[in-house]
């Protein structure tokens, strides 16, 4: 549906806004479900339940000093946080949140645009999201961070092939990469004898799921694959030269990104908004959303709390000997099955 | 800050605004990962489930000295280890706070020797003094509870001034020493 250019402005803004406060809450929500799993309390001591613990944050890393190292390359210095910042709040602009809506009178999309290469998009932007992490770690000038942007580098090289390929067989199905229609597509019901069920992907694509689960950790340099920042050989790897909100700026970009990717998987396997009562209040699809985004969040920080570090031959080894091999042998059988379907072979 | 220096005296704004940011810096120390003897495994023992006490007061260890607001001096310090000590300290972007835990980074402990530094506060200024051999846990909360009163009564202004003086009087100092050691 055609709106006019200011409602998409507010769609925009809202999201962006919600995406901000909801980052800040799953820092919070990390550190409460891992202080869960390692038998500890978490924060309780600012705010209620340490609610206010993600301000306090905030408030602090203003006002820290911002330190500049004497060798470093000033410019690119000062700019690259702000890279995998921006990138990491661009790639929210194409996931839907549901469909058009009817508010105060007028039809509401509840998305901010619905391009025929949605998912294309998401993968590029986040690709482009890694020069900020590979360029901050260049000119702070500190070994560690250095070593920490080569691997970030190498890793996000092989996992981007994984993640791009485990999608083809969603691809192939639909016959679209717009985000959109991928989940319209997923509205639908099939039916197998008695059951009913809803089409969503992991039903029909369960091995790119798990291919993408797991592409999808290594994209967004979590545990265990979080060797670019890997504490205990590296100190903190690409930022450590980084104080303040400099610092902050990354940690914002990296939460953003985990909810970003949730959502987007959420979008590709899960159906989206779609689920019981969504047809009928556009707010359900949005709590339906809001609850298989946590999932995924939720699943982050299980890893967190379970799985140690790779090491890096390992990491490498994971990529091209087992995944990608996995994801093209995906997308033979799927094709296969396409062609069946449309009755081009036998 | 330079914008505002000496401009005004205390008024409202400046106060609470003040107390806005101490208020943030004392809910969220970040303490620098690291740590020098056996003082060490008391404050390892205060951070795991069964004190659980840098997580409850929203503290966490951050490996890099660029992102730690708080320094644990947890041990003997050698005249070896105080220079790195001090360069960690100078890495740290203010503001930064010290806690000296132990007598041995109090005042040297048992080991009056040639190669044990007679407590931190040589080194680098400390703002809290942990006693005990080691101290529990129990006394190391205490003293991160101290501590929180003692930043919530922070000065950002009088801190910058007095690290200016400091940084002059460095400088008067190192030109009066090059000038002797020229003449």
């Amino acid at each position: 549906m055609d709106q006019p250019i200011w409602i998409t402005f507010i769609v925009a803004f809202v999201i962006m806004n919600v995406l901000l406060i909801s980052m800040a809450y799953a820092t919070w929500f990390e550190r409460k479900v891992l202080a869960a799993f390692q038998d500890r309390r978490g924060p309780t001591r600012t705010g209620w339940h340490g609610l206010g613990q993600p301000l306090a944050d905030a408030v602090k890393l203003l006002g820290k000093e911002d330190l500049i190292p004497a060798g470093a390359d000033k410019i690119v210095f000062r700019f690259a946080p702000v890279i995998v910042f921006v990138t990491a709040i661009l790639s929210a602009a194409v996931i839907p949140f549901g469909g058009t809506i009817e508010l105060f009178g007028r039809e509401i999309n509840l998305y901010i645009t619905d391009l025929n290469v949605g998912a294309l998009f998401i993968l590029a932007v986040g690709s482009a999201g890694v020069y900020g992490i590979i360029l901050g770690a260049w000119s702070s000038a500190n070994r560690y961070s250095l070593l920490g942007g080569l691997r970030s580098a190498a890793q996000v090289v092989s996992y981007e092939i994984v993640l791009g390929l485990s999608l083809v067989g969603i691809f192939i199905l639909t016959g679209s990469l717009s985000l959109k229609s991928i989940m319209e597509r997923q509205a639908e019901t099939i039916s197998l004898g008695p059951i009913d069920l809803p089409n969503w992907f992991i039903l029909s694509q369960p091995l790119a799921f798990i291919l993408f689960i797991v592409a999808a950790v290594a994209e967004t340099n979590r545990v265990p694959f979080d060797l670019p920042e890997a504490e205990t050989e590296l100190v903190a790897g690409f930022h450590t030269e980084y104080s303040g909100f400099r610092f902050s700026l990354y940690f914002l970009g990296e939460y953003i990104n985990m909810i970003v990717v949730s959502l987007f998987a959420s979008t590709l396997f899960l159906g989206g908004p779609n689920g019981p009562g969504s047809d009928t209040y556009w707010g359900l699809g949005l709590v339906w959303l809001f609850l298989k985004a946590l999932i995924f969040m939720f699943f982050y920080v299980w890893l967190r709390a379970t799985i140690p570090r790779f090491r890096f031959d390992q990491l490498m080894g994971v990529a091209w000997k087992v995944l990608l091999p996995l994801t093209l042998a995906n997308i033979l059988v799927t094709g296969f099955i396409r062609l069946i379907a449309n009755g081009e072979v036998f | 800050m330079g914008l505002i220096d000496d401009r005004f005296d205390k008024n409202v704004f400046t106060t609470s605004m003040d107390f806005l940011f101490n208020w943030g810096r004392r809910q969220s120390l970040w303490w620098l990962q690291f740590g020098l003897a056996c003082c060490a495994i008391e404050m390892i023992s205060a951070s795991m489930s069964r004190w659980d006490l840098p997580e409850r007061w929203g503290m966490l260890f951050r490996a890099s000295p660029r992102q730690a607001d708080l320094m644990i001096v947890a041990g003997t310090v050698t005249k070896k280890m105080a220079p790195i000590v001090r360069t960690l300290y100078d890495q740290m972007p203010e503001p930064k706070w010290v806690i000296s835990m132990g007598s041995c980074a109090n005042v040297g402990g048992p080991y009056d020797t040639y190669a044990v530094v007679q407590g931190v506060d040589q080194v680098v200024p400390v703002d809290i003094y942990v006693p005990g051999c080691p101290p529990t846990p129990e006394a190391l909360y205490y003293g991160i509870l101290q501590l929180q009163e003692k930043i919530i009564r922070y000065d950002t202004m009088a801190r910058k001034h007095g690290v200016d003086a400091a940084e002059e009087q460095r400088r008067a100092d190192r030109t009066e020493v090059m000038a002797e050691l020229r003449a």
